[in-house]
């Protein structure tokens, strides 16, 4: 059984605005997908059906089978089961992704003492261990609100949360976006190791053609919420089929030129 | 260079001013409380008893003087100051625990329902508390418990509507749709990351109106809608010492300086609390 199948997934507002339009693609476990395209594509959009989190005022429709189970259209009491569980989501920026009066010890426990039913010393260990796994091994980090570590350092604690409750699938979106790029790096190597050394499924998002080409090898292209194109990063970035694509890839290659980094 | 010099000595001075505030009204409302622990074990006179003859002036016997039937103001006001108190923390946790609940209903209710809760508290809110706990206190009898129960009534819709608001606020974070994807329910979502982070600015206020519920009390009691004497409170003090207030001053200057020492207190209070119960203010920003 596929780990994630998404099947002619459609996102509108309550007003009729189309927001992603007759999107479909599979993701085996242990597989990676990259999702590219610009900002208002549909990216985060699509992250947000696959765990029925879509805000008040979007409707979702066609399928998304997480783990088998029908998202669209699904009871909270159903989905809550799959959240962490299957799939875990880290976003884009990890200050407002993490409670600002909550020390990060205590955000890292909670999905690993609710998923692993750890308490105690046990809950300790496993905290320091998960904190440790994200190269935040000082003891200082734990006791710290958010507002008291760096950028980079948020963005770890955040990977921790996701990762705590094992999750099978993992949908990073836009991941590195907010941070500078020596500390981007160091997440994305971060995060590649860590789905590699679990078997992970990666759903990873950006509009970073460089960054999704160091994280997958099967990406898709979107563009106002339609799937243009799709393949191997290789193959879109030597022969992009898609006029949007070519935008795209002639876009960033002309940004490298200039920075002269190519 | 020196713009941060300024910026630095300004946040240094107003975390002064802060502390200065906190610790004043910390030593207002710590006087109130004391006076109203010791009136437990130890009161001057009997509060019923004529001790003294009528509207004495301060003395050695009589700190504050006599009120016009004889009795020992400075008695009065010592019971005074425990009526003030029960009833500012009574209706404060009473308009808390309502206000808080049914503020948190209508964040989560469907749009229908938040609206009809919306527009009812609308309404509680354009009577006067004061009006309001008239209405309930003339319905129900004159008695401290119904004094009390009337005020956090009226309290509760001003808590339910700011707890509405600001559960909203955090319900649009994105820390909350980041517990969400972890899997954590909607109830310990309201335990761990909207009651935490509606706290600051809930407590600030629940302090504020522990101040508005002793001046309704006190207004109540002057009315003549308040606790019935001999426990009387500062608000019928006031009353009492009216008609004499030319010949015998102090027995409204009293509860007056009571009065307005208790109030100012918790709005000292209440603004020192801003801080403390936000540790991303205290920290180095």
């Amino acid at each position: 059984m596929t780990l994630l199948s998404v099947t002619n997934l459609g996102v509108h507002t309550d007003a009729g605005t189309p927001l992603v339009h007759n999107l479909s693609f599979d993701l085996a476990a242990g597989e990676r997908l990259g999702l590219i395209g610009e900002s208002g594509s549909g990216k985060s959009v699509t992250s947000l059906a696959v765990t029925g989190l879509l805000g008040a005022g979007l409707v979702a429709t066609g399928s998304v089978l997480l783990d088998g189970v029908q998202v669209v259209g699904a009871a909270e009491r159903r989905l809550v089961p799959l959240r962490g569980r299957v799939a875990s989501v880290v976003f884009q920026e990890p200050l407002t992704a993490l409670d600002p009066l909550m020390r990060i010890g205590r955000q890292v426990a909670e999905p690993i003492a609710r998923h692993r039913g750890l308490r105690g010393s046990a809950l300790r260990a496993a905290v320091a261990e998960a904190l440790a796994e994200v190269s935040l091994d000082e003891a200082r980090i734990s006791r710290a609100f958010p507002h008291e570590i760096s950028g980079g350092q948020r963005q770890r604690a955040a990977i921790a949360i996701a990762l705590g409750s094992r999750p099978r699938l993992l949908i990073a979106d836009e991941p590195t976006t907010a941070l500078d790029v020596t500390v981007q790096a160091q997440i994305l190597r971060l995060l590649d190791e860590l789905v590699d050394a679990r078997g992970m499924a990666l759903l990873f998002i950006s509009h970073d053609l460089a960054v999704v080409s160091a994280m997958t090898r099967d990406v898709i292209v979107m563009s106002s919420g339609v799937a243009v194109e799709r393949g191997t990063i290789d193959r879109v970035l030597s022969a992009p089929e898609h006029p949007y694509t070519a935008q795209l890839v002639q876009s960033a290659r002309g940004l490298d030129d200039m920075l002269g980094t190519r | 260079m020196s713009a941060v010099l300024i910026a630095s000595t300004d946040v240094a001075r107003a975390r002064r001013h802060r502390s200065w505030t906190l610790l004043s009204g910390l030593v207002l409302v710590g006087t109130v409380v004391l006076v109203a622990l010791i009136s437990l074990v130890w009161l001057p006179y009997a509060p019923a008893d004529t001790t003294g003859t009528r509207l004495e002036a301060p003395s050695g016997t009589h700190w504050l003087g006599t009120d016009k039937l004889g009795r020992d103001l400075a008695t009065q006001l010592m019971i005074g100051a425990r009526i003030a108190l029960v009833v500012g923390l009574g209706s404060v946790v009473i308009g808390a625990i309502l206000g808080i609940t049914i503020g948190l209903t209508a964040a989560f209710a469907a749009s229908w329902l938040d609206d009809t809760i919306s527009a009812a508290l609308d309404v509680v809110i354009a009577f006067p508390v004061l009006l309001l706990a008239m209405l309930i206190v003339a319905a129900q009898g004159a008695s401290l418990g119904s004094v009390i129960v009337a005020i956090g009534l009226a309290m509760s819709a001003v808590v339910a509507r700011l707890t509405r608001v600001l559960t909203k606020r955090v319900l649009g974070e994105q820390f909350v749709t980041a517990a969400r994807t972890s899997g954590t329910r909607w109830p310990g979502i309201v335990v761990r990351h909207i009651l935490p982070n509606i706290w600051p600015t809930l407590s600030v206020n629940l302090a504020l109106q522990f101040g508005v519920a002793v001046l309704a009390e006190a207004s109540l009691s002057y009315l003549g809608l308040g606790a019935p004497p001999p426990n009387a409170s500062w608000g019928r003090l006031l009353q009492e010492a009216q008609g004499t207030v030319i010949t015998a001053p102090v027995g409204a200057i009293a509860p007056g300086i009571a009065l307005i020492m208790l109030v100012i207190g918790v709005n000292f209070i209440a603004d020192g609390l801003r801080d403390v119960a936000d540790p991303a203010r205290k920290g180095s920003r």
